[in-house]
Formats: C-alpha cells, sequence, structure tokens
C-alpha cells in the first residue's frame, strides 16, 4: 500500500504530511513521558523485527505468497503511541534505504499505516479483548483487528488517491477496498497466529509496554485517534455524502454497476430501478458491511480453531 | 548496500542530495498534464544524476520495474474513471520521481541521513530509534532466516496450514528475541554512557 510519488498531488501530499507530523511528534512526545528509559531500544529493535517480519512469506495459492504488513500486531504488542513511533521508522527507513514509497507521499504512507492502521487496530483490538477475555477472546480480537486496519488503511488510501484527482472515488474505493478485503484476511489470520505464539513463549510480553495508568494512555489514543478521524474525514467525506455522478456514468458505461445491484438488471441503464437498493452508494455500503460481517465470523472461528486445538496439543505433545 | 564509488554525487552534501532530490519530486508533482516537455527535461536531470552518481543499471531498472504494477493499476483505474489524470502523465511522473528516489537511496547513507534529520530538528527519540533499527535490521532477518532454515530442516512440511503456523511462530518467536535483544542493548548503552 506504499503510494508512489506522483499519485498525489501537492494538497494532498501537504495535508497528509501536516497531519502525520502533528500525530508522529504527538506519539513521541507521549512516548517519552509514558516509557522507561530501559524499554527505549525496544522501538527501534520493535521496528527492526517489523521489517524483518515483513520479509517472511507465507505462502498463498498458486505459487503467490503474502507477508504481514503488522501495524495492528505492533500495537496489541506495544500499544498506540509506541506502535506509531515504530511505523513511522519502519516507512522512513523503507522510503530512504529502499525507495519504497514516494518521498512526497511518505506523509500519506505515514498517515495511512502508521496512523490510521494502528489505531484502528489498537481501538478494535482492545474493545474485543475486553468483551471476550481470554486467550481465545485476544485471538480473535487480534485476527478481526488485523483485518479492520488494512481495510480502513486502503479506504484512508482511496480518499487520498481520489482526493488528488489521480483516480475517481468511485473507482478507487471500490478497487482499494475490495483487494484489502481480502488482504486483510491474511494480515489478521497471521496477527493472530504471532499474537498466539508471542502469548505461549512469553505471556508476559504481551500488552503495552508503556508503565503509564490506563487513563493516561487511553488519553493519547484519543488524542491521536481524533487526528486520525480528522484525516480521514477529510479525505473520505468529501465523496462519501453527495455521491458523485461519476459512479453512474461510469457503471452506467460498463455495467459493473448493474452486476453490483442485481445481475437481472438490462443493459441500458439510463433509468435503472432496483428495488430495495436505492443508490450504488448503498450497494457499496451493504457490501462492506457484508464483507465485515464475513471477516468478524471467520475471526471468531478461527480463535475456536486454534486455541482449541492449542488446548488438545498441550495434552498430548508436553 | 553502498556499492556506489567515489563519484561527485556521493561526495556532495547530503543535504544537498536530499533537498535537491525532494525539490525535483516537487516539480514533478506540481508539473501540468499540458507540458510533457517539462517531464523530459527532469527525466534529462534524473539521469545525469543516476550517471554520475554510478548507480548500478540492471539494480536501477529491476527496482523501477516493481513500480509498474502500481502505475499499471492506477493507470487502469484512471482509465476506467470519467474524472482521474490522463494514465501517460501519471507513468511519466511517477516514473521520474521513483528514479529520482532511487538515485537518492543509492547515494546517501543512513548514517548521513541521520545527520540531515538532525539538522532539520528531528526529535532525538524518533533519531535514536532509526539509527537502532537500521543498525539491527539485518541482525534481525538473518535471524528470521537462520530460525526459519533450522524450521525447515526439523520439520516436514506436510500443508500449507502447517507452513502458516510454523512461519508465524517464527515471526512471534523473532519478536521475543528482539524485545530481549533490547534489554541487552539498553545495559550495553549504558555502560557506554548512554544518556537520553
Amino acid at each position: 500500500m506504499h503510494i508512489p510519488d506522483g499519485f498525489l498531488d501537492a494538497k494532498t501530499a501537504l495535508a497528509t504530511t501536516a497531519l502525520s507530523t502533528a500525530g508522529v511528534a504527538y506519539a513521541l512526545r507521549q512516548v517519552r513521558i509514558e516509557l522507561a528509559p530501559r524499554r527505549v531500544p525496544l522501538l527501534g529493535l520493535s521496528a527492526a523485527f517489523l521489517f524483518a517480519a515483513q520479509m517472511v512469506n507465507f505462502p498463498v495459492a498458486g505459487g503467490t505468497s503474502g507477508h504481514l504488513v503488522g501495524a495492528a500486531l505492533v500495537a496489541a504488542l506495544l500499544g498506540p503511541s509506541a506502535a506509531v513511533v515504530v511505523l513511522a521508522t519502519v516507512l522512513i527507513v523503507q522510503c530512504f534505504l529502499f525507495a519504497d514509497g514516494g518521498i512526497l507521499s511518505l506523509g500519506a504512507n505515514v498517515f495511512n499505516m502508521g496512523l490510521v492502521a494502528t489505531l484502528s487496530g489498537f481501538a478494535v483490538y482492545r474493545i474485543g479483548q475486553r468483551l471476550v477475555p481470554g486467550v481465545r477472546g485476544r485471538v480473535a480480537a487480534m485476527a478481526f483487528a488485523g483485518w479492520c486496519s488494512a481495510v480502513l488503511a486502503s479506504v484512508s488510501c482511496a480518499g487520498q488517491l481520489a482526493w488528488s484527482g489521480t483516480v475517481a472515488w468511485s473507482v478507487a474505493l471500490p478497487a482499494m477496498a475490495g483487494v484489502h478485503m481480502l488482504i486483510g484476511v491474511g494480515e489478521g489470520l497471521i496477527s493472530a497466529l504471532v499474537l498466539l505464539a508471542v502469548s505461549r513463549t512469553r505471556p508476559d510480553l504481551m500488552g503495552p509496554v508503556t508503565q503509564v495508568q490506563a487513563s493516561g494512555r487511553a488519553r493519547s489514543f484519543v488524542v491521536l485517534g481524533l487526528l486520525a478521524s480528522l484525516g480521514v474525514a477529510l479525505f473520505v467525506a468529501p465523496f462519501a455524502c453527495p455521491w458523485p455522478d461519476g459512479l453512474e456514468a461510469v457503471a452506467g458505461k460498463l455495467g459493473f454497476g448493474a452486476r453490483a445491484l442485481a445481475p437481472s438488471a438490462a443493459a441500458p441503464l439510463q433509468n435503472y430501478r432496483v428495488p430495495g437498493l436505492a443508490s450504488p452508494g448503498f450497494a457499496t455500503a451493504a457490501a462492506g458491511a457484508i464483507g465485515t460481517l464475513v471477516a468478524f465470523c471467520l475471526a471468531v472461528a478461527l480463535s475456536r480453531l486454534v486455541v482449541r486445538e492449542d488446548s488438545s496439543r498441550k495434552s498430548s505433545h508436553v | 548496500m553502498k556499492a556506489v564509488g567515489a563519484s561527485r554525487t556521493s561526495g556532495l552534501s547530503p543535504a544537498v542530495k536530499v533537498v535537491g532530490a525532494i525539490a525535483l519530486v516537487l516539480t514533478a508533482t506540481l508539473t501540468p498534464a499540458s507540458h510533457p516537455l517539462w517531464f523530459a527535461t527532469e527525466a534529462a536531470l534524473v539521469a545525469v544524476a543516476l550517471v554520475e552518481a554510478r548507480v548500478p543499471l540492471r539494480q536501477f531498472l529491476r527496482r523501477l520495474a516493481m513500480l509498474s504494477p502500481f502505475v499499471a493499476g492506477a493507470a487502469l483505474a484512471a482509465a476506467l474513471g470519467s474524472h482521474g489524470t490522463d494514465w501517460r502523465v501519471l507513468a511519466a511522473r511517477s516514473t521520474v520521481c521513483l528514479a529520482t528516489v532511487i538515485v537518492l537511496s543509492q547515494t546517501t547513507s543512513i548514517s548521513e541521513l541521520l545527520g540531515v534529520l538532525r539538522a532539520a530538528r528531528v526529535p532525538n527519540l524518533l533519531l535514536t530509534t532509526l539509527a537502532l533499527m537500521h543498525r539491527y535490521l539485518f541482525v534481525l532477518a538473518d535471524e528470521s532466516a537462520r530460525m526459519g532454515r533450522a524450521r525447515t530442516a526439523r520439520t516436514f512440511t506436510r500443508s500449507r496450514r502447517h507452513a502458516w503456523v510454523t512461519a508465524a511462530s517464527v515471526v512471534g518467536q523473532l519478536f521475543v528475541r528482539a524485545s530481549e535483544r533490547a534489554e541487552r542493548v539498553y545495559d550495553a548503552m549504558c555502560a557506554r554512557g548512554w544518556k537520553s
């Protein structure tokens, strides 16, 4: 999801850079307050870990393989402000050392993967973990958090591409979100399996590294979260409310709107009316809701599968 | 990593290189679609820097080719959308920008970059984190490769599911080892008189 240079215009690059500079500066300040000096090297080592972890291949179908992005995982393991710093570090090194992601779009990449993905992942993980205590709840929460972080970051990315006028929103959103709903399944699965592996070997490493009361951490999360939501609102809201007629035009031209709405709709779509589904925007929203529900069920199923398997294996092997 | 020999480009002050690269990328970003000649000028500038810096051409082209899926995807999307950018402009612009970033990354070491960032008043904690990350990047990458190899040597991977669990446990173990190493690194830093 690293946006290269040339895909964002100056306005978007400036806005995202300002937002992510503010976010990273605030996260650094919080980490300096919250983190015991002993844990300072852990930030650098975690960034190096994340980089190495991204190189481990997970075989998918037909010889292709996927890899971890890890924003939600790091947020679950280290807490929100430390995760923002770690992700920003990884993205800076990837940009300058490996030319992965552009210089001017570094701000946008830090915003999407450093702020949106980590904070949404952390929020979902915490809520899920609270609702269902125990290892099983933790695994399910992590899997769903990984999926949500990938999808939300891709929506934010689509918003930026549309805001720049590079790709129309009506094309960017379904393409980006659709692909990342699939990628997110892998991301959630890997994150949950890794979390399970860590909690088996060193349960004491679980949980945020910062040593302040939950209230202090909650405040930094709220501030960072507000910043991320502000950005998402800025990039996504202009398109989301009055649905652009571009979509109608494209859907009419290509006929994919018809397929998305109802397979039986006829080709000339000048004045199509599909009962129940008032607008293509609604169809997209419905698709998103169904996708989220499926991902949630998969996460719960995974936790049941892996954790029960775990206890039975323990009794036979240990 | 730095296969680039002594040349005038690598001898330049790192700040000049970073600012120059940002300026070039910014120019390419702002270049209006109606002036294709500007892209040619910018491309020529990058080409001069490329030759001057003696960046290995094969490596450069391989890295450049990795952009094409993104360009192809965006071009397709732009072609489908009624009001997107012309894909040819998009391709020219992003290629010029990527070439600039590749030349920059090939001629600037991370310690030079840290110097530039320090001069730009970037907070110390971020610089420490960047330096430590760069220091342990290849250590941990090697460690994960070793662990992966050891796992493959010990266990026969029967199924895809098994491969995923194995890879995940390698990643989990890597995190545990990185945390333990962080503790030792802190002790070593203190022994050498480090102060935050």
